[in-house]
């Protein structure tokens, strides 16, 4: 998979926010690769600028904020200072979002199966011909959609309301609404967050299902390094607006380089080993106003040291990975 | 929707009504001054006279047999006859219903009309310069009392310009045959345009007056109920749909926005229908409102209570379309 070509491809990304109380560096030199086909989590606690990087991706970062600089490439094709004509038909066709809540990411007022419609018809060049035959088409498009996300007798379905589904029905009908174009990227923001534990797995099986089917590629927001560690083969963790680590799955969960890797996968309670105590990561994550240029986590960080207040570049650290830390592997423990 | 629940809506709507007519009978019935007294006026007259005619009014039976009395004519349509008038109250409305509704009409559509897509405007365009001046043009329009308006609107527009006719709802060689006795039809039934114009023309002003405020409100609760709206989750999402930026606004968030408007339309329809009487005060317009007033002065109990009625049951059911339309337009509340 080396020579193939990323199917996205963000480098040194820069999103800022004006605020009342100064200029927040929401994301800041976020660089990341996802292969076609691949599943590559994002990790991070609230605020680490993860829905930001990838709103960034989808061009929805609004005044008062926007994009400062770096590149987000998609199929090659820059995205950074595209037209918003062009963003909008790339957008629900070729690159897919979901987000955390589906009760509020689907119009109460708008019927499911409209939901689904309305993208088929903006996009699916295959649904042409009189405004009857385009709506008949759409239809049979839409009761498949739903079929694929398994909801059952569609046909009646397709004209209830959201709010008349259970919350894993609206996930998934959600996912329909991402999948209804067959994008080549579906980014998925936090879908398991909101729902309870049997239905997470339900949804997130039917997320890798269908990225074997369709052959997409899926980034995978998330706090749940338990989650990553299941369905991503590649993950990046990010903390106060940066990637401070990435790498293989297995390889960076068996063996995290960085103390804030380290130490969130301390803080996860181990079921085989009760007896142990959690240990959190102690300190705040830093306000991402006139930050110092050091480590972001050096506040928080037990091995601090004095090169920690320079600025701390990304390192290569061989097997696909990489770290900003100035001395990673010496404490994996 | 549900037709069972429909009946059920509209039959608690009974009790309602009748409260209204409890209050509007005492209200009138205690408001001091006697009609024979004004009736009789100057004339002499022998206090059997005045005997009979009380008798023949049906004010000489104690307030509460008058009141079922009222009660069993209201339903029927019968409210006596006009003190004044000496003609059925029913006749003397129905000749100056039409003018009244076409009034309303007019301005509620008007008001609707602009209203709406400007709220909608300021909220997309939130923070410039229109929609700072839209802010002050609605507060004006909240803050302006109606006969003070009308009356600048007539010294403009009618006595300086000359543009527009001072009263009156049509000139006289203009009548049109009467079909469904409002003008601006009728005019265009019967094909004649110089008609239509000439009734558009005595109609701007009074519409104008009476849409203002409602307009101004609408406009306010459209444009905050817009922007909190555009704020939801479900917008964003429409946009990483990849739709179009007009279609998100027309059919995603207007839908979801227009839930809050459609309530204080209907409620602001109520206080238009009041507004009506000091319209058509100013404006000369042969309406009910007008007539209202004049027979409030002359104590003209039967037409009041009449026309006082009618004004309640038409706002009792247009809050009642409202919370049907309410139902559409939000699919999460059940009739």
């Amino acid at each position: 998979m080396t020579e193939a070509q990323p199917i996205l491809s963000i480098s040194n990304l820069q999103t800022r926010f004006a605020t009342r109380y100064g200029l927040v560096t929401a994301v800041d030199g976020v660089s990341l690769d996802v292969m076609p086909g691949e599943c590559v989590g994002v990790v991070g606690e609230s605020g680490s600028g993860k829905s930001v990087t990838f709103a960034s991706v989808m061009g929805l970062i609004k005044p008062p904020g926007w994009i400062d600089g770096g590149s987000i490439k998609f199929e090659g094709q820059e995205l950074v200072g595209m037209s918003e004509r062009s963003y909008r038909s790339l957008r629900g066709k070729y690159i897919a979002m979901t987000m955390q809540d589906a009760l509020t990411a689907l119009n109460p007022a708008l019927t499911v199966g409209f939901q689904i419609m309305e993208v088929l018809l903006a996009h699916d060049s295959q649904i042409s011909g009189s405004a009857r035959n385009r709506i008949r088409k759409a239809r049979a498009r839409v009761i498949e959609m739903m079929m694929l996300v398994r909801i059952p007798s569609p046909e009646t379905r397709l004209n209830d309301y959201p709010h008349q589904f259970s919350g894993g029905m609206r996930q998934r009908m959600m996912i329909a609404i991402a999948l209804a174009c067959r994008p080549k990227l579906l980014i998925a923001d936090e879908p398991t967050t909101a729902l309870d534990v049997t239905i997470q797995a339900q949804v997130l099986e039917l997320i890798t299902d269908i990225r074997q089917t369709l052959g997409m590629s899926v980034i995978l927001i998330t706090h749940d390094l338990g989650v990553v560690a299941e369905y991503c083969d590649r993950v990046a963790v990010m903390y106060a607006g940066q990637v401070i680590e990435s790498g293989p799955t297995k390889s960076v969960i068996g063996q995290p380089s960085h103390p804030y890797t380290q130490g969130l996968l301390r803080s996860i309670p181990n079921l085989a080993n009760l007896d142990k105590r959690i240990r959190p990561i102690e300190g705040q994550v830093p306000e991402l106003i006139d930050l110092t240029p050091g480590c972001r986590f050096i506040g928080r960080c037990d091995v601090r040291e004095e090169a920690c207040t320079q600025r701390v570049e990304m390192r290569n650290i061989g097997q696909g990975r990489t770290v900003r830390c100035i001395q990673p592997k010496g404490n994996v423990q | 929707m549900n037709f069972g629940k429909l009946i059920e809506r509209l039959a608690q709507l009974i009790p309602v009504l009748l409260g209204v007519m409890v209050i509007v009978f005492f209200m009138m019935a205690l408001t001091p001054g006697d009609p024979v007294d004004i009736m009789i006026g100057e004339q002499p007259i022998s206090a059997e006279q005045e005997a009979n005619l009380r008798h023949d009014m049906g004010l000489d039976l104690p307030p509460v047999e008058r009141f079922i009395k009222f009660l069993g004519n209201a339903v029927t349509g019968n409210f006596g006859l006009s003190f004044f008038h000496r003609r059925p109250v029913i006749d003397v409305i129905a000749e100056r219903l039409p003018a009244t509704i076409e009034l309303s009409l007019v301005s509620i559509i008007l008001a609707i009309l602009t209203s709406i897509p400007l709220g909608v405007l300021a909220a997309v365009k939130k923070n410039t310069i229109f929609d700072r001046v839209s802010t002050v043009g609605s507060l004006f329009g909240v803050s302006l009392p109606g006969f003070w308006f009308g009356i600048l609107l007539l010294m403009l527009f009618a006595v300086h310009l000359r543009i527009l006719p001072v009263s009156g709802r049509i000139g006289y060689a203009y009548e049109v045959d009467a079909v469904t006795h409002l003008l601006l039809i009728d005019s265009l039934i019967a094909g004649r345009l110089d008609t239509f114009a000439n009734a558009l023309s005595h109609l701007f002003l009074p519409a104008l007056t009476l849409g203002l405020p409602m307009a101004a409100i609408l406009m306010r609760v459209t444009r905050t109920s817009m922007l909190e709206v555009m704020s939801q989750d479900y917008i964003i999402f429409a946009e990483a749909k990849g739709i179009s930026r007009t279609r998100i606004l027309i059919r995603h968030a207007l839908k979801n926005a227009l839930i809050p408007t459609v309530t204080v339309a209907a409620l602001e329809t109520g206080s238009l229908l009041g507004g009506n009487m000091i319209v058509e005060t100013v404006f000369g317009w042969p309406g009910l409102g007008r007539l209202v007033v004049e027979s409030i002065f002359v104590h003209n109990y039967p037409l009041v209570q009449a026309a006082v009625l009618f004004y309640a049951v038409t706002y009792v059911f247009l809050n009642f379309f409202a919370d049907i339309l309410y139902t559409v337009l939000n699919p999460r509340v059940k009739l």
